[in-house]
């Protein structure tokens, strides 16, 4: 039988971001897909070479407007990595307050974005309702609703006043019953089980062949989780659960985002709470050479970045991975055999971010020469010498 | 103004363009389609085609393989139109000004109406700056 190709993209309403996606279908049923990116590259690593270290974690911020605290918090680990220093207690607590108020949000956007692309605008509108009350305690805090910049190689920028934390926590509790009733509305109800109980399966198997990260992996049964794996800032002084579910559905993806969402506001507020007293920063002055890897759970997974230093004051490299570029390969595991109405969902559910994924790839195609550095200045050398043969 | 533009401006539908931006600008501008801030209540919604649009607000810093979608999408729009640049890097690159996949700012691709600074702007910029364009349009 015929197939067809449907193009999506790389503009089209779905999605905030370009990129180009092409179903292969056969009828209804979804066949192949492709996706194309690079719509989104802006040479990330090259910049962020060209800038000293202090300067890098604002460029690194803006890898991603919704992870925009954690890329600096891995980065900022890499460094400190290199140096082999552990940061103040106090600046420890507030990266953790921070990164758990980003996880917040970026769950309740991703509820929202789900429940739009279900036809479920109800849900949508009351998700990033809620989720502004999550950006007035980010502003509160650190004076930016996105872009934090609270990051620093060896602490954080800026203090956390002893009197706004009362009125926070007012805040971080005025949001668990809006919370409760979301979850409610979304977990119980018959619709939307209908629509994603079943859809989109990945396996446990598929899950780990791949290396699935974060929320996608944990929705599949794979309990691993870099906050408990691998503890850093106070995850492993904070009493919290890691939500694993076993069906690996569109469901379960949405039913651990959830669910998460409960636990960060309970590591929020125990930081809220037991903040110390004491030094935000160290004062780093001299980086020496080395290298160092740093990572730490998004989101949407494990972000990993890699700094190398020679010495001086800029990074001689420094590598990004993001949770993406590991989730959206799963994309063609699950899609294929489903319809193209639900093609939609389930690219959302592995909650997307094309921005962070965009770094540069090299692929090894067979019979083409692929030149690097050293090959090029041999090439040119060797046309010197050929010209100087020529000359004599 | 001519009959079009004012029927354009009763209730101007807007297109979202990204041209390789953070993702900030881009949720920013749906935030000001949800309830706190509501630009439906103006008449604006976001149109899911080019071919609805009455403004595009563009964001990004001007990848060049986007840009080439973006000429081409300017194209298409029914005009007129108007040009909405939305954060820093559809102003001047921001940032990203050094970067070698962004060699040119937007509105030396595209004709822009109004510009909207910020990293991200927040969801009120955003909305003084469509009012001040339809101000703007309307000879007010």
């Amino acid at each position: 039988m015929a197939k067809t190709i449907i193009p999506i993209g790389p503009y089209h309403p779905l999605q905030e971001e370009p990129e180009f996606f092409t179903l292969t279908v056969d009828g209804e049923r979804v066949v192949d897909i492709d996706v194309r990116i690079g719509y989104n590259h802006r040479g990330i690593e090259k910049l962020s070479e060209m800038k000293t270290f202090d300067q890098s974690t604002f460029v690194i911020e803006r890898i991603c407007g919704i992870c925009s605290t954690s890329h600096p918090f891995a980065y900022t680990r890499a460094v400190e990595d290199i140096i082999g220093v552990e940061v103040p207690e106090r600046a420890k607590y507030i990266r953790t307050i921070i990164a758990e108020g980003e996880r917040i949000h970026s769950h309740l956007l991703w509820l929202g974005l789900a429940g739009h692309f279900l036809g479920y605008n109800t849900v949508y509108m009351w998700a990033w309702k809620l989720r502004e009350e999550i950006l007035d305690v980010m502003e509160i805090l650190s004076g930016n609703r996105n872009n934090y910049a609270m990051f620093k190689p060896g602490g954080v920028r800026r203090d956390i006043k002893s009197g706004d934390i009362p009125g926070v926590i007012k805040k971080i509790d005025s949001i668990v019953p809006t919370l409760t009733m979301l979850k409610k509305a979304v977990i119980d109800d018959p619709v939307l089980h209908a629509r994603t109980k079943g859809i989109g399966v990945l396996s446990k198997e598929d899950a780990i062949n791949y290396s699935a990260l974060g929320p996608t992996s944990r929705a599949s049964g794979v309990a691993r989780d870099v906050r408990k794996d691998s503890p850093y800032g106070v995850y492993d002084k904070v009493e919290w659960d890691m939500i694993v579910t076993q069906n690996g559905d569109v469901f379960d993806k949405a039913v651990v985002r959830i669910l998460e969402a409960f636990e960060s506001i309970k590591i929020m507020k125990y930081c809220l709470l037991k903040l110390p007293k004491g030094e935000i920063d160290l004062n780093i002055k001299n980086i020496p050479p080395g290298e160092g890897i740093g990572h730490i759970e998004a989101p949407r997974g494990e972000v990993f970045h890699y700094v190398r230093s020679d010495g001086t004051n800029r990074p001689v490299r420094h590598k990004v991975r993001a949770p993406t570029f590991m989730n959206l390969p799963t994309y063609k595991a699950t899609v294929v055999g489903e319809t193209i109405s639900d093609a939609t969902i389930i690219l959302a559910a592995i909650d997307p971010c094309y921005c962070c994924t965009e770094r540069m790839a090299v692929r090894n195609i067979k019979g083409k020469k692929l030149y690097n550095g050293e090959d090029l200045i041999k090439l040119s050398q060797e046309k010197t010498e050929k010209v100087r043969r020529g000359l004599k | 103004m001519g009959v079009k533009l004012k029927a354009l401006l009763k209730s101007p539908w807007v297109f979202h363009l990204s041209t390789g931006s953070c993702n900030n600008c881009d949720i920013e501008i749906l935030d000001c389609l949800t309830p706190r801030f509501d630009i439906e209540r103006f008449g604006m919604l976001l149109a899911g085609s080019i071919k609805h649009a009455d403004v595009l607000l563009v964001t990004g810093s001007g990848n060049r393989k986007s840009m080439e979608r973006v000429k081409r999408l300017y194209e298409q729009v029914p005009k007129p139109c108007l040009v909405v640049a939305i954060g820093e890097c559809s102003l001047s690159r921001g940032m990203f000004i050094h970067s070698y996949n962004c060699p040119v700012p937007v509105d030396k691709v595209i004709p822009v109406d109004v510009y909207i600074p910020g990293c991200p702007p927040k969801p009120e910029a955003i909305i003084a700056g469509v009012v001040k364009l339809i101000g703007k349009v309307g000879g007010k």
